[in-house]
């Protein structure tokens, strides 16, 4: 028995060597294929970010071969798995390189992306995330070999405090977060760019008790601190509970969150109290016809609904072989060059990528809610 | 001034709520020694009672003060046939068991019932109406004072009224107060020691479901989780009062509320928290009985 499993595992072995070779040769003998690395979570608890934007990159891949190519040539996709590990990364990112990829569609988290991203710089591939919204990747000016198709982290923030000052004139801002990471850093964010701007100041920033039985004294604070307005960084439960304490308080106080929020269970459970709040979201793109083009290109394929970033994959797919198409090559400095300057025509809208790597057209709107709907207002 | 008193109204608040769920906890410890870890989740389930009871009355067109009154009482009546069947079917036949077995079969409880809710109901956080409607207040004081906010407080003091006297002239409070000083000797003198602790569950039950009512009502929303937090926070109420104790329940409550409003109001929400553990911290170092508790060594 013993014997029979050992030589069963040699010729498994010897079938999968043999396999990995032959698989290898043929995309090293096959001359006349440009071959696109993408990378990110493709199993593991996060796959359900990374498998969607893998079918985006696909469909657009087809549609291109369908037309014959780009530069002559038939685009082929290396897919590899980081499992949203940065440790992992370095070796998806080292295998990439060594197929001779000059873009990489990926990575999906922000961490993963990071550690990936020294091997690409080092070995001049280009990045294209459509999923790391980290804001150092860009501003750290650090990668200049990294773009996304996915507005950053602070872009929400940054929306947040120029809607409260340009267009509500707030003077005086309460700045309130859920102690979360996601809702402090977004806090931590809009505070800076609110003291930056020198036209409003942050009356108050406070951190309040999740799940807490209720926010009266929380809201006592902000009615003395005379703010005229309030930024939340955080989820809905806690923010439908601060609402409807303030206009229970008859406080007609503005009130600003974020994507965490600007959800339809929001609206329910406020209810009446709910009028009148600002949210920010990503911007509406069902309307576009691209977009619902891919949503049902995407259904026919697989047969489920496009996943969380999928739609922003399609667009990094179509960027990165527009800009390769637009260089006329696969060297470095030409595609980077053709990503910055040339618009492309994607389910997000028209974008570019500016100076910093982030796509300029992407990014988020601001909703209010008006009889019990979010309406999009300013952008 | 006013601010003061903002925060001070709203300790007060958010104390009343602990101490209807704290009273629970201390009865039903004075009785039969064992910490009732589900009795969160009564309170959790009352608040959902009165959410289908309050939707259904509004439905056939009952005026707003009939809502609420009948809204209360079903909710109570409906929480203490819970109360009771937790106790029989989770407590009762562990009686003789080591100490251990029944605490961790609390914990079970409160899991299931928490679980149970979420099944049955949504794991989503859901609108509760607001029974107690809004008025105003003549002129100086219409922003300090709320209307809710004076239902919960009147409601919670008539209630402790109302249970001090239950318990000192009643037959079955006496019977209560008996075995909670020997429960051997209460049964030795012909006291249904059983009787006396479905009743303990049946009272303690009802007031948290009211409680669960009120602060629904007033914060208006609702999910299977509140009974947790609340349940962790009345509990450290009645432990800072002296677990056992009914008036030390309600001080404990009182005193925990109010540090929290006040550590919010004055320092930083974020260490509203910190404030509120802190203070039992140093309560248990310098009166390891508690504020009102006797100091017995007891080992949980």
């Amino acid at each position: 028995m013993m014997k029979s499993m050992a030589s069963r595992n040699g010729w498994l072995f010897v079938l999968l060597a043999l396999g990995i070779f032959l698989w290898t040769a043929s995309g090293a003998m096959a001359e006349g294929v440009l071959k696109i690395g993408v990378g990110g979570a493709h199993s593991g608890d996060l796959a359900s970010y990374g498998l969607p934007i893998v079918k985006a990159a696909k469909l657009v891949v087809e549609d291109v071969n369908a037309k014959g190519g780009i530069l002559g040539k038939k685009v082929e996709l290396v897919i590899e798995d980081d499992v949203c590990k940065p440790e992992v990364a370095t070796n998806t990112a080292t295998k990439l390189a060594s197929e001779g990829v000059p873009i990489v569609i990926g990575h999906v988290c922000s961490g993963a992306t990071k550690a990936a991203l020294g091997i690409y710089k080092a070995s001049k591939i280009i990045a294209i995330s459509a999923s790391a919204t980290n804001p150092e990747l860009t501003q750290s000016g650090e990668y200049p070999n990294f773009f996304r198709t996915i507005a950053s982290d602070d872009a929400q923030a940054r929306l947040e405090v120029d809607f409260a000052i340009d267009k509500l004139h707030l003077k005086k801002i309460a700045v309130l977060h859920d102690k979360g990471d996601y809702g402090k850093g977004l806090a931590e964010y809009a505070k800076t760019f609110i003291e930056k701007s020198g036209k409003a100041q942050v009356v108050l920033f406070e951190g309040i008790t999740p799940g807490a039985v209720d926010y009266s004294a929380v809201v006592q604070k902000i009615k003395r601190s005379q703010a005229d307005g309030v930024i939340f960084g955080g989820y809905h439960p806690e923010a439908s509970k601060i609402v409807s304490q303030m206009r229970k308080d008859k406080m007609k106080t503005a009130f600003i969150s974020d994507d965490g929020v600007k959800d339809d269970t929001f609206i329910k459970v406020a209810g009446k109290y709910a009028e009148g709040v600002y949210a920010t979201g990503p911007k509406d793109t069902t309307k576009n016809p691209m977009d619902k083009m891919v949503r049902e290109a995407y259904k026919k394929a697989y047969g489920e609904d496009v996943g969380v970033f999928s739609i922003n994959g399609y667009a990094a797919t179509q960027a990165a072989l527009n800009a390769i198409q637009k260089a006329g090559s696969t060297d470095y400095n030409a595609i980077i060059d053709a990503l910055h300057n040339d618009w492309v025509e994607t389910p997000l809208g028209k974008i570019k990528f500016d100076a910093k790597g982030d796509a300029i057209g992407v990014g988020f709107s601001v909703y209010e809610v008006k009889n019990g709907k979010y309406v999009e207002i300013a952008n | 001034m006013e601010y003061f008193l903002e925060l001070f109204l709203g300790g007060l608040t958010r104390g009343s709520i602990y101490a209807l769920i704290a009273l629970g906890y201390t009865m039903v410890y004075g009785i039969i020694e064992l910490i009732n870890f589900a009795h969160g989740e009564i309170y959790m389930i009352g608040a959902f009672t009165g959410l289908i009871v309050a939707t259904i009355l509004s439905a056939y067109g009952f005026g707003t003060f009939s809502v609420l009154i009948l809204t209360i009482i079903l909710a109570a009546i409906y929480s203490a046939a819970y109360g009771f069947t937790v106790e029989k079917i989770a407590y009762k036949p562990l009686r003789q068991a080591p100490r251990l077995s029944p605490l961790i079969s609390a914990i079970g409880m409160s899991i299931f019932l928490q679980n149970y809710v979420m099944l049955a109901q949504t794991s989503d956080f859901v609108p509760f109406p607001a029974l107690i409607p809004d008025f105003d207040f003549w002129e100086p004081y219409s922003h300090i004072l709320r209307s809710s906010e004076l239902v919960i407080l009147s409601s919670t003091a008539s209630l402790m009224i109302a249970l001090t006297l239950f318990i000192r002239y009643t037959r079955i409070g006496k019977a209560m107060r008996a075995t909670a000083q020997d429960r051997t000797m209460a049964m030795l003198v012909g006291i249904n020691v059983n009787r006396v602790i479905s009743s303990t569950f049946i009272i303690g039950s009802s007031l948290a479901a009211v409680g669960g009512v009120l602060i629904a009502s007033h914060i208006g929303q609702i999910n299977f989780f509140i009974g947790f937090i609340a349940g962790i926070k009345a509990f450290t109420a009645a432990v800072l009062g002296g677990i056992g104790s009914i008036p030390g329940a309600v001080l404990g409550s009182m005193v925990l509320g109010l540090t929290e409003s006040f550590a919010t109001g004055y320092v930083s929400s974020d260490y509203e928290d910190v404030f509120a553990f802190l203070l039992l911290v140093l309560i248990l170092i310098f009166r390891p009985g508690g504020l009102l508790g006797r100091f017995t060594t007891q080992k949980v």
